[in-house]
């Protein structure tokens, strides 16, 4: 019996080694956020185009680790690298698609939008300071709304994640002690609260826990149907969270003036501007071995960009304006092959 | 109590506790068991149809299956187990039968039981470094190296316990027939121990089946169907990790789906080997 | 029972057939022992390569202070640890009885008809991958434990008691406890089987003979049985607190993934395994990613010393 059995699994080993290869695949890997919009985009690009583009989420780290160790034809992260970085890498990122971090709460009487939040108080609930729902600084900003005296329980990614990058480096905008406290990263140390696994770990602890506040993608406030706070933006007025005010948020920004493409897109300009809104972005090396594979990732999200956009808006994403595409397409030139031409016009 | 109860009694007594302890215990194992699979089983349930096991991972909002990561993970698992079963039987068979007590023979077995518990994720890591970094590419070989990692030493340490239990007399009786010790072994010893051999191969099956930390690194996923070893390789544990915790509903539903798939082909195997050693009992 | 078997033979006399053979069956066995080392070594080797970073700016004190601290740069695990030991115990403690209770009733109790059927149960719930039994503890079993057992512990526990100060937390259902009992259910399965497998092995007459003295089945359990495969029944506990002390997804989920040192048992904390698998793949400065492979090797530091006890435990028992 015994011996079948590694008869068998030697032939299969046998077997399996000789297959070959089928057709040839662009891979890519890195964050999380995008990957449901890449993974759309690549399906229908494939029955266009017959080109098969692969691309796994991994976590924006390691779309980052990837790309500088050449295991994939692009990287992918929600953290944008600064130039210096990107040059000592010999790296170039671009944005692709925009989408927005919401703040939600569990509280037994206020509705979608029923409460309204300033950067700087939500950073002191961060911090543990706030500690109870009827706290004064609290009230100020909700005069009408009916506040209970119960304890506030802070939930956050335990994970790395661009969503906690994103968020962190907006109370950290808004807030100097959360800014010398504990820093704007994918992952800090944490002064109060329990963590939640992924978007949805924090959802369900949101939902589990009267009392708590958390954070999300805007996806998972929509498809869950949670209770958004309503968040002051940079011109003073209180806006939702939709894909409306995300897209305002990133028609004001000044993508030009950033080298790079460096850019979060937090507190931006705009009576409608949702203030925690960030780009995601892709990440190729400027010199490319293979011209033909570098040809074809730009070939895709040219493609992307021109029809990508109602399959985005479908699934909670926001295109790019289109200026910014412009921008991005004249940086591809700068991507060349072995033989030192653009790979890519 | 006014009369001690004589001794027979009293042994009555704690054997009725610890009969009843036991019934308890597996009660509670079998409720924890039923909650579980039913959540698994009500949700699997809801995913699965046809497209599942023919048509690729789709993305949220199109019709789509699991048959691209159903047969990655078919052809990852064989592949690793292939490899853990043939290392795993022999290498326990070094320390039942010839390490004695050897410092080397101790040292194997001691490591044997510390790669036990190695965090999946640093395995996953290790393989990473040896055969996809310096490769320049994920491949469906570098995942079922990682997983076969994982499997090896469940089953180097059962087949050395299953060994060590032969009763001594059947060695003799090789031995007294003039068989030398690698045909005893090969005849006697594996075949009487096949029931243990085969549930410590079952266990790493078990283990590895559902592993996503080491795959993340090593396979990493295909969106499109593929038997290329070489590449990218879709497989079900990354595919229920991505999609289980996504947005999207459909997503969801397929995750679950995968899940019951895979918690249903670790039965499957262990039923077929389980009707497979008894039939060669009783032969 | 040690003995190696080919001590039993004279070396030179008689060359029954196939004996040409046995050197190199014997090579390939070895051989096999030795991949199986050589890849341990790797990983260990691999761990020291990308920790040492960390270990060598942080010294000592990686190990005994408990700021974790992405931003800042500076890492200390002593909270993981402290978790990863606990909720690792708590598991063993919790699954070990159970684990032996499902084995003894297959064994000895169980009607025929029903012990194949239970057996395979036990062995499909190894089967269910372990996110499964993260999302069912997160979603199913952290509502209930908040409910009926957190809430009322904590209302009973007396001000001031060792018992308040221990169930110190946040009632939310997840925490230290809850994650040590998804892991017990989770390693339950491979040792009953385990355990069960190994018990079939003790031969029918060293049973038989104990209950025709008259023992009675928790006698014949408990003394006869179970000493006899006492190695192997070690063995089977190993395994299981080898599935614990490496657990990521299911742990993640429900552990409330503190870095901070933990308070209480509902209090939330973190174990190596589960921080790594959090952090790994999003870390991007050089000193991060090293601190967590340290924290890989600590965690095999601590198997390491778990399993040197255990021998140590065995030497003892075999010279009383």
């Amino acid at each position: 019996m015994l011996k079948t059995i590694l008869a068998a699994c030697a032939g299969v080993a046998a077997a399996v080694a000789c297959s070959t290869a089928v057709a040839a695949t662009i891979s890519g890997a890195g964050a999380t956020f995008p990957a449901p919009v890449y993974a759309k985009w690549a399906e229908t690009y494939t029955a266009q185009s017959g080109l098969l583009l692969n691309y796994q989420a991994i976590g924006s780290g390691g779309g980052i680790k990837q790309i500088e160790a050449k295991t994939v034809d692009f990287g992918a992260s929600d953290k944008p690298l600064k130039p210096d970085v990107l040059a000592a890498n010999g790296l170039m990122q671009f944005p692709t698609v925009v989408g927005g971090v919401v703040p939600v709460v569990n509280l037994p009487g206020i509705a979608p939008g029923g409460i309204r939040l300033t950067g700087a108080v939500l950073a002191d609930i961060y911090r543990g300071v706030r500690t109870f729902w009827d706290d004064p600084a609290i009230k100020v900003l909700n005069p009408g709304a009916r506040l209970p005296h119960e304890r506030i329980t802070v939930v956050h990614r335990s994970d790395g994640s661009g969503t906690s990058f994103l968020f962190t480096s907006y109370l950290a905008l808004k807030a100097p002690h959360w800014a010398k406290e504990v820093g704007a990263n994918d992952a800090v140390s944490w002064p109060a609260g329990v963590g939640g696994k992924g978007n949805d770990g924090v959802a369900a602890m949101v939902k589990q826990t009267p009392g708590a506040i958390g954070y999300v993608e805007y996806a998972y406030a929509k498809q869950n149907h949670m209770t958004y706070a309503l968040m002051q933006n940079h011109a003073g007025g209180w806006v939702a969270p939709t894909a409306e005010n995300f897209a305002a948020a990133a028609a004001g920004a000044k993508w030009g003036a950033a080298p790079g493409f460096y850019l979060l897109l937090l507190d931006q300009p705009g009576a409608k501007s949702w203030p925690i809104t960030g780009a995601t972005f892709i990440l190729m090396h400027l010199k490319q071995t293979n011209a033909a594979n570098a040809h074809a990732v730009l070939a895709f999200f040219d493609w992307a960009y021109k029809n990508g956009a109602p399959a985005a808006v479908q699934l909670d994403y926001v295109p790019l304006p289109d200026p910014v595409k412009a921008l991005v397409r004249k940086s591809w030139l700068k991507i060349v092959g072995p033989n030192g031409q653009p790979v890519y016009r | 109590m006014a009369v001690s109860p004589t001794r027979v009694a009293r042994r009555r007594i704690a054997n009725g506790f610890f009969t009843a302890a036991c019934i308890a215990v597996t009660v509670l194992a079998l409720a924890a068991l039923a909650a579980i699979l039913w959540s698994l089983v009500s949700q699997g349930l809801a995913g699965m149809n046809l497209a599942v096991f023919t048509r690729s991972t789709p993305a949220p909002g199109s019709s789509g299956g699991l048959a691209n990561a159903i047969v990655g993970s078919i052809m990852l698992g064989l592949v690793a187990m292939a490899i853990a079963v043939t290392i795993g039987i022999l290498a326990g068979t070094w320390l039942a039968e010839y390490a004695g007590m050897s410092r080397y023979g101790s040292a194997v077995r001691f490591l044997n039981d510390v790669l036990l518990s190695a965090p999946s994720i640093l395995v996953g890591l290790f393989v990473y470094e040896i055969l996809v970094a310096p490769f320049r590419g994920f491949s469906g070989f570098a995942g079922a190296v990682a997983l076969s990692l994982l499997a090896a030493p469940v089953i180097t340490r059962t087949t050395e316990d299953v060994l060590k239990l032969q009763a001594t007399a059947l060695r003799e009786a090789g031995v007294a027939l003039g068989t030398p010790p690698w045909r005893v072994i090969g005849r006697i010893l594996w075949r009487s121990g096949a029931s243990g051999i085969i549930t410590g191969a079952l266990l790493a099956f078990a283990r590895i089946s559902g592993e996503t930390a080491p795959l993340l690194f090593t396979a990493l996923n295909n969106q499109f169907f593929s038997l290329d070893m070489r590449g990218p390789m879709a497989n079900l544990p990354v595919v229920i990790y991505q999609f289980a915790l996504s947005a999207y509903d459909d997503w969801r539903r397929l995750a679950w789906a995968g899940a019951l798939i895979i918690a249903a082909s670790v039965l499957g195997v262990t039923i077929v080997a389980r009707v497979l050693s008894t039939e060669q009992k009783h032969s | 029972m040690t003995a190696a078997l080919a001590a039993h033979f004279p070396r030179r006399r008689s060359r029954p057939r196939g004996a040409r053979l046995e050197p190199l069956f014997e090579g390939v066995c070895f051989t096999a022992a030795t991949a199986l080392l050589a890849s341990l070594g790797g990983v260990v080797v691999s761990l020291i390569v990308g920790g040492w970073p960390a270990l060598s700016r942080f010294g000592f004190g990686f190990l005994t202070t408990s700021t974790w601290d992405p931003v800042k740069e500076v890492y200390g695990a002593a909270g993981p640890i402290a978790g990863t030991v606990i909720t690792s115990a708590l598991a063993l403690i919790i699954a070990l009885p159970i684990a032996g209770g499902v084995a003894f009733f297959l064994v000895e109790l169980c009607p025929a008809f029903l012990r194949r059927t239970i057996g395979t149960a036990v062995e499909l719930l190894a089967g269910i991958p372990s996110i499964v039994y993260g999302m069912w503890g997160l979603f199913v079993f952290a509502p209930f434990f908040s409910q009926h057992v957190e809430l009322p512990v904590m209302a009973a526990a007396p001000p001031g008691s060792l018992m308040e100060s221990l169930t110190q937390g946040i009632p939310n259902g997840s925490g230290l406890l809850a994650a040590s009992i998804i892991l017990a259910i989770m390693i339950l399965p491979f040792m009953a089987a385990t355990l069960r497998e190994l018990l079939m092995t003790v031969p029918p007459q060293v049973r038989e003979s104990a209950y025709g003295l008259g023992a009675t089945m928790g006698e014949v359990v408990m003394k006869v049985t179970l000493p006899y495969v006492r190695r192997g029944a070690i063995g089977a506990v190993m395994l299981g607190l080898g599935r614990a002390l490496g657990e990521t997804m299911a742990v993640t989920f429900i552990i409330g993934n503190s870095h901070a040192f933990p308070k209480g048992l509902f209090d939330s904390g973190s174990t190596i395994a589960s921080t790594i698998a959090n952090e790994f793949t999003e870390a991007t400065s050089p000193l991060h990613t090293a601190s967590l492979i340290a924290l890989g090797l600590v965690l095999f530091a601590i198997t390491f010393t778990v399993l040197a006890l255990a021998r140590l435990m065995l030497r003892n028992q075999a010279r009383l």
